[in-house]
């Protein structure tokens, strides 16, 4: 316990930060503390969380996915067209949206490791190809998702449970400690779970982080440095896949903008960051980010409540930002062996 | 006779125009410890990575246990029983050391991987090389360089291997480990393990092998049994040539004006008190174990560290350098030869020409622009005066061998003209021949009125170099020897705190 | 491939890049001269407009190249130019320009500081102070295009011609032989691949790391004020978001040319054919008028063609 503490001091420094900031917006928030702004509050944050998850697998390589807004811009536009009919073509929408994001990230992994390029380059032109399919299938916003997915999937589990007629309709017993618990919420945690945890259990997780850490001696100890690659990248485009999924569910439209899968991708690095994620590689993980992407949004809910002039926001968002990844640099300040300082 | 368990028929690999291995027949008995011996560039460190897996020879066969075999990676080799334990470690900083020693293979329940029979399995490894104080929880990062060698020994030792091959593996590790290491191929010897053992130190080769190779320019040259030849014919065999006294003759001691006081340096918990004198003209070496501050009390003279307290006076001037940019632009010019030269002293895909002038800018400009002849004459100078073998000045200084690497760090120091030049393990890793410059190189450097120190971790060259050695324990000196108290017997008990003899 | 094997390793891009940029004449002249009969492609008025346009995206990425050089990476140029615009429109007269690239020099010493003294990974630094400035534009401006104008020297260096070339391509050249000049024949360009290359070997070499890179984000930041200066000379006014559309290309310019990502390696004239092939590129496209979706895909295809080429890295063996 006490070596994890000591290796994870930014994750812990991450979460902290979180709790103090999210409970000073409850406390502030008029309504806060309510099942009704914890539930909007979660929706806003599925996409931006999911992105985050998805850009920590090539940042724990040492590397960058720079098509991950865009692929999830892709998904979304694809999920938009699909979503819709009776709940077999629902689910099977649902299978072929989050099969393209994995298969976007498939190739991306393919082009970063056999074609020998580097993964932010490579990405930087493969973004612009996930935005270009994205315009073709959506030129103009729009779609036809299924309503009552919409609701279900953005509200309580009560209401999931209702709209689906499961549990007595949200009302069973066993149910009851549950049902305010927003669903996007519970998305997040079944992809930790589900996804996240197994595959950093397994040998190719592992080869991902001693990638980040030491390729070299990762290779030498013999390592599956290739598969691992491009798992990882498969894994981001996945999660990539279900940002847009569930984007194209709270939007109930799909949207090929350039500029926002531009901003969601910048946003998605500085999450990781946030969450004591190095760039370097090697520590860190999905939660980190997780928290990190949290932070992000919190800090763009305080803005409604505080009633800032909205010609300020974007140079308040900028000055947090920046302020927040300083709190690192503190560390680089009081170095004593400047040598550490230099790679 | 036992049959050889590794057998290479005409390898042959070359590196864009660098021939490292041609032609080489070489076998190994099963059950047998075998010296690799060799200068650097000799082929040892490739022939090695063609028998892990980790390179593939362009021409020549390789036999396992008679069978033929061509392995594309480590985990091929690994797998057929070939385990490599290299010069730079394998491991991964970032995880623990439970999971670097079952890393590519662990126990797994489910598929994934099973982190309590992992640490078990770890608590048995690291018993065996008799590091049980190593917690496999712990992050590898967090141990010493001679931990995190046993902790690749222990790894290797995981992997059952039919064939152990070690690459200066004892290079960092402490006495008592050094002896464990022994003690453990001794063992492996008698389950039929074959050991091939890479080390420039001669008395560990001696003590632990019963077979020697000796290469020369990337060819197999002989393969005798111990005892059958004088360790002057081995040197003549790895050189090709007689060789001279290793040593140059060192001038009687005196006393000389100091040029570097250092009273009482402090830093952090590395440094508690230091205080010599360093003067021109002589090289003070600096012993002890590993680790007692020896690089630190050189990168503070430097300017790298923070927060040093105590007093210093060089060249008559007070304080230290803040910086390595004002140390080698100072009123006293100090340059710095850091330990590692692949990271630290040079930059591998630039060109010799461009390391060599990296740090003397200035003195190689005309106004504000590079004069192109004045660069190229620094270059000439530099390339000559440290008899730099290389094709030419624009070729990367990757390309060179180890040694000459050495000597590009060096003559891209001598070119700023210092005053106080300091050492850091210069001759870690690099082959007799050059080794042997170096030595004279520093004595006339010496001799020119320059200060050395110098630091080594091999006791036979701070006997034969210094006129002075101080001797380090816990962050301070403990000891000072002069001329012909330097013995290595005051050196080893010095380094362990061991009461002044009488 | 041999004839391609046959030459110099650092060459292998310029000549690629090259090629390439025939290659895209070829397609677009075919193109042209089967549906209308014409070549604009190879007229000298043509490309000498589109050069001109160029010249934009060319001095940003001069700058970004400095940059990218020591393994950096700068994503506030966007801001930067069209904060440098603005404060040029705004000040007017013989001012203008001055100011201009004062702003450029403080964003640059901003993100040199936050990169050497802080430390912080210069991606997120150089978006921080790309939002900031970009909050304080809106702020300043609120949210609309400032009603100022361009000064005359401003207009006149977007779009005067002297001897029928573009004073703006002379800026572009006038940028390129200095940073050709500071890459070759200074010891500041020396560091600067040193840095690049290993900064620590650089650092106990007695370099000054961070005097390194502060100058190099301070060339990039000017480098973008100057873009600035011109694009709102061309466009007669300063705009929201102007400088937007120049960052990925900058990046995909200063790659295709050549130069590593990951810093230490690369040629200024590398650079120079990247710009070129972009503006080309962009502008066969927009004859045959297609749409942004197909635009984007060739785009990536192109960059991640070009780069499988020569771009490809070194095999991890240890």
């Amino acid at each position: 316990m006490i070596w994890w503490l000591r290796q994870s001091w930014t994750f812990a420094g991450a979460l902290v930060l979180f709790v103090a900031l999210f409970t000073l917006y409850n406390l502030l928030h008029p309504r806060g503390f309510s099942t009704a702004v914890l539930v909007q509050n979660a929706n806003e944050s599925v996409a931006i969380t999911l992105l985050a998850m998805a850009q920590t697998l090539p940042v724990l390589m040492g590397g960058l996915d720079l098509s991950v807004g865009a692929v999830m811009t892709l998904t979304s536009c694809i999920a938009s067209e699909l979503l819709h009919g009776g709940p077999v073509e629902i689910l099977l929408g649902m299978a072929v949206t989050l099969a393209a994001g994995a298969m976007f990230g498939f190739a991306n992994g393919l082009i970063v490791v056999y074609g020998r390029i580097q993964p932010i380059i490579a990405t930087l032109a493969t973004g612009a190809i996930a935005i270009g399919l994205a315009l073709l299938i959506r030129p103009k916003p729009g779609g036809n998702v299924d309503d009552d997915l919409n609701w279900a999937l953005t509200n309580t589990v009560w209401d999931f449970a209702d709209t689906y007629g499961l549990a007595d309709g949200g009302d069973a017993t066993w149910l009851q400690p549950f049902v305010n618990i927003p669903v996007p919420l519970i998305l997040l945690f079944g992809v930790v779970v589900l996804v996240w945890m197994p595959f950093k259990r397994c040998v190719t997780g592992r080869t991902v982080y001693a990638i980040g850490s030491a390729e070299g001696a990762a290779f030498m100890s013999g390592l599956p440095i290739q598969r691992a690659k491009i798992a990882a990248f498969t894994l981001a485009g996945f999660l990539a896949g279900c940002g847009g999924l569930y984007l194209a569910i709270q939007t109930a439209s799909g949207n090929a903008d350039m500029v926002q899968a531009g901003a969601y991708t910048l946003n998605s690095i500085a999450a990781v960051v946030l969450g004591g994620t190095s760039l370097l590689g090697g520590t860190g993980g999905l939660v980190a980010s997780l928290v990190g992407a949290f932070i992000l949004r919190v800090i763009s809910f305080y803005f409604r409540i505080l009633d800032i002039d909205p010609l300020l926001q974007p140079l308040v968002e900028g000055l947090v930002l920046l302020a927040a990844v300083s709190v690192g640099a503190i560390h680089a300040l009081r170095i004593k062996n400047r040598l550490e300082l230099f790679r | 006779m036992t049959a050889p368990i590794v057998e290479l028929t005409g390898i042959s690999k070359h590196f864009a125009g660098i021939r490292a291995l041609e032609g080489v027949d070489f076998a190994a008995r099963a059950g047998s410890i075998h010296a690799i011996l060799g200068e650097n560039g000799a082929g040892k460190s490739t022939l090695i990575k063609i028998i892990a897996g980790v390179l593939r020879p362009d021409r020549g066969e390789i036999r396992l246990a008679g069978a033929p075999v061509s392995f594309a990676s480590p985990a091929q080799a690994g797998a057929a029983g070939i385990v490599c334990m290299f010069q730079e470690l394998s491991l991964i900083p970032d995880l623990t050391v439970a999971d670097n020693i079952s890393i590519a293979d662990p126990p797994r329940r489910f598929g994934l991987i099973d982190r309590r029979a992992q640490h078990r399995r770890a608590e048995e490894l690291l018993a065996r090389v008799r590091c049980e104080d190593v917690d496999p929880r712990a992050p590898l990062s967090s141990l010493s360089l001679s931990r995190r060698q046993m902790v690749e020994i222990a790894k290797a030792l995981g992997r059952v291997p039919r064939v152990l091959i070690l690459d200066e593996a004892t290079s960092a590790l402490t006495a008592k480990d050094v002896q464990t290491v022994y003690d453990l191929l001794g063992l492996l010897k008698a389950d039929g393990v074959t050991s091939l053992f890479i080390s420039h130190r001669m008395h560990e080769v001696e003590a632990l092998c019963d077979t020697l190779s000796v290469f020369r320019n990337g060819r197999h040259v002989e393969t005798f049994a111990k005892g059958s030849r004088s360790d002057a014919d081995i040197v003549r065999l790895m050189i090709g040539r007689e060789v001279e006294a290793l040593f140059p003759p060192k001038p009687a001691p005196r006393l000389r004006d100091p040029l570097v006081t250092v009273r009482d340096l402090g830093w952090e918990d590395r440094l508690r008190g230091v205080s010599l004198n360093l003067g021109r003209g002589e090289i003070l070496g600096l012993g002890g174990l590993d680790g007692q501050g020896q690089k630190e009390l050189m990168l503070a003279l430097f300017g790298v560290l923070r927060g040093v307290e105590g007093k210093v006076e060089i060249g008559g001037r007070q304080g230290m350098a803040s910086s390595p940019a004002s140390a080698k632009a100072g009123h006293t010019r100090i340059a710095l030869v850091p330990e590692d030269r692949k990271t630290e002293g040079l930059m591998l895909s630039l060109s010799i020409a461009d390391n060599l002038v990296a740090a003397a800018y200035d003195r190689i400009c005309t106004g504000p622009l590079i004069d192109t002849a004045k660069a190229a004459k620094l270059v000439e100078e530099g390339m000559i005066a440290l008899r730099i073998k290389a094709g030419s000045p624009q070729d990367a200084v990757s390309t060179l061998s180890g040694g000459n690497q050495q000597k590009v760090v060096i003559a891209k120091w001598l070119a700023v003209g210092p005053e106080v030049i300091l050492l850091n393990d210069p001759t870690r890793g690099i082959d007799v021949g050059t080794k042997q410059e170096i030595y004279r190189l520093m004595r006339e450097l010496a001799d020119q009125g320059k200060a050395i120190l110098f630091y080594s971790s091999d006791y036979a060259e701070l006997i034969g170099c210094c006129d002075r050695v101080a001797v380090l324990y816990d962050g301070r000196v403990i000891r000072e020897l002069t001329g012909e108290e330097i013995t290595e017997e005051a050196l080893v008990s010095a380094s362990l705190n061991i009461g002044q003899a009488a | 491939m041999s004839a391609l094997a046959s030459i110099r390793p650092e060459n292998k891009p310029l000549v690629i890049a090259a090629g390439f940029i025939l290659l895209i004449l070829l397609v677009g002249t075919a193109y042209t001269l089967a549906t209308t009969g014409t070549a604009p492609l190879l007229q000298p008025a043509y490309l000498m407009q589109q050069l001109q346009i160029g010249a934009f995206l060319g001095i940003c990425a001069a700058g970004m190249m400095l940059v990218i050089l020591i393994g950096h990476i700068d994503l506030s140029i966007p801001w930067t130019l069209t904060a440098a615009a603005m404060v040029a429109t705004a000040v007017g007269g013989g001012w203008a320009i001055p100011a201009a690239i004062a702003v450029g020099v403080a964003v640059g010493l901003v993100n040199g500081c936050g990169v050497a003294w802080l430390r912080i990974p210069s991606m997120i630094f150089t978006l921080g102070v790309d939002t900031v400035l970009r909050g304080l534009m809106v702020a300043q401006t609120g949210g609309f295009a400032p009603p100022d104008t361009a000064t005359p020297l401003m207009l006149a260096l977007a779009k005067d011609r002297v001897a029928g070339i573009p004073l703006a391509l002379f800026v572009w050249v006038l940028v390129s032989l200095a940073v050709v000049l500071l890459l070759t024949r200074t010891t500041f360009g020396k560091a600067l691949y040193a840095v690049g290359t290993r900064e620590r070997a650089a650092y106990l070499s007695g370099i000054r790391n961070r005097a390194v890179v502060v100058g190099a984000f301070v060339g990039s930041a000017v480098c973008a004020a100057l873009a600035g200066v011109l694009l709102a000379g061309y466009s007669a006014k300063a705009y929201q978001g102007m400088g937007n559309s120049y960052l990925l290309p900058a990046i995909a310019a200063v790659v295709l040319g050549g130069t590593h990502i990951l810093g230490g390696r690369g040629r200024y004239a590398g650079t120079l054919l990247g710009v070129i092939l972009i503006v080309l590129l962009n502008s066969v496209l927009s004859i045959m008028q297609m749409p942004e979706a197909f635009r984007q895909i060739i785009y990536g295809t192109v960059i991640v063609g070009m780069l499988l080429v020569y771009g490809r890295g070194n095999r991890v063996t240890a």
